[in-house]
């Protein structure tokens, strides 16, 4: 009885061990934050880019509009590749653009405008990017879609064509 | 009285430093056991991306501001998911991940004991 046991026992926690391995095979090992965020948005308190006033959050996120938060930088080359698609999003009334200044200088940043156009209605500066670690973000360039005071979708990476248009459905 | 000024001076300076020594001791413990998320296989401590540099200065600030290691940690998990964390939380989801070793343990050890009373 006891030596009938003990293999079927075995067997038993093999099987469950092959189980468990086989399903883990499976699973994608490649981390894929959630970009369906219900967060509230961070306070921040951060010096305007153009001079050195302060801007709090509460301020800019006050109507009861779309706002695209954008974190961007002079030195990041995927955010030039971003940057007509912001333009062509600046012509739609329905959102505002907030552009996050990501571990930048202003002679650079304030060139990369001029040269690519200024998409943003407001731009404050994250002189050592501690303000966009209390949005979430892991970098440049990346955006949140903010309605209500909330997070309502997070773009990781440049904004392309699939995006804008996922935004012009949801502002709609 | 210059003598006593000068010893508390030195007094003062000596306990800041350790006081400044214990920041960066709690800094870089927490720093060694979270994630950098955009790097392969490193902790924020290792790295030294745009990212980690900016997560190893906001550790910085809220350990400043008072704030204990472990509520460090939640908010961590909660601007970036438990997945910043290298030591999994004992939730509903880790169960099985942190009481298998201890019944492993254990059913090892009865079988050692049966074994050694048996042959007795």
């Amino acid at each position: 009885m006891k030596s009938k046991f003990i293999p079927l026992i075995l067997i038993f926690i093999f099987s469950i061990t092959f189980v468990i391995f086989f399903k883990g095979l499976k699973n994608s090992n490649i981390y894929t934050p959630n970009t369906n965020l219900k967060k509230e948005v961070p306070s921040f308190e951060l010096k305007s880019f153009e001079n050195n006033s302060i801007i709090i959050s509460e301020k800019i996120f006050k109507d009861n509009k779309y706002y695209l938060m954008n974190i961007w930088a002079s030195w990041c080359v995927p955010c030039k590749e971003e940057h007509k698609f912001l333009m062509k999003l600046k012509k739609d009334e329905r959102i505002e653009l907030i552009g996050f200044n990501y571990k930048d200088n202003f002679k650079n940043a304030s060139s990369f405008l001029k040269d690519l156009g200024n998409p943003y209605n407001i731009i404050v500066s994250d002189k050592d990017g501690t303000a966009s670690i209390e949005w979430g973000a892991y970098g440049v360039p990346e955006s949140f879609l903010v309605h209500q005071n909330k997070i309502i979708k997070r773009f990781i990476g440049p904004i392309n064509n699939k995006d804008l248009l996922e935004i012009e459905k949801i502002i709609r | 009285m210059k003598f006593i000024n000068i010893f508390l001076i030195i007094s003062i300076i000596l306990n800041f430093n350790l006081l400044k020594a214990d920041e960066i001791k709690t800094e870089n413990k927490i720093a060694k056991n979270l994630r950098c998320l955009i790097c392969q296989g490193q902790s924020v401590y290792d790295s030294d991306s745009e990212f980690a540099i900016s997560l190893k200065l906001v550790i910085k600030n809220k350990i400043q501001q008072g704030l204990s290691e472990e509520q460090i940690y939640s908010f961590l998990k909660m601007k970036y998911g438990e997945w910043i964390l290298y030591d999994p939380v004992f939730n509903r989801n880790t169960y099985f991940l942190w009481l298998l070793p201890i019944l492993i343990f254990l059913a090892g050890g009865a079988i050692i004991i049966k074994r050694f009373y048996n042959k007795k």
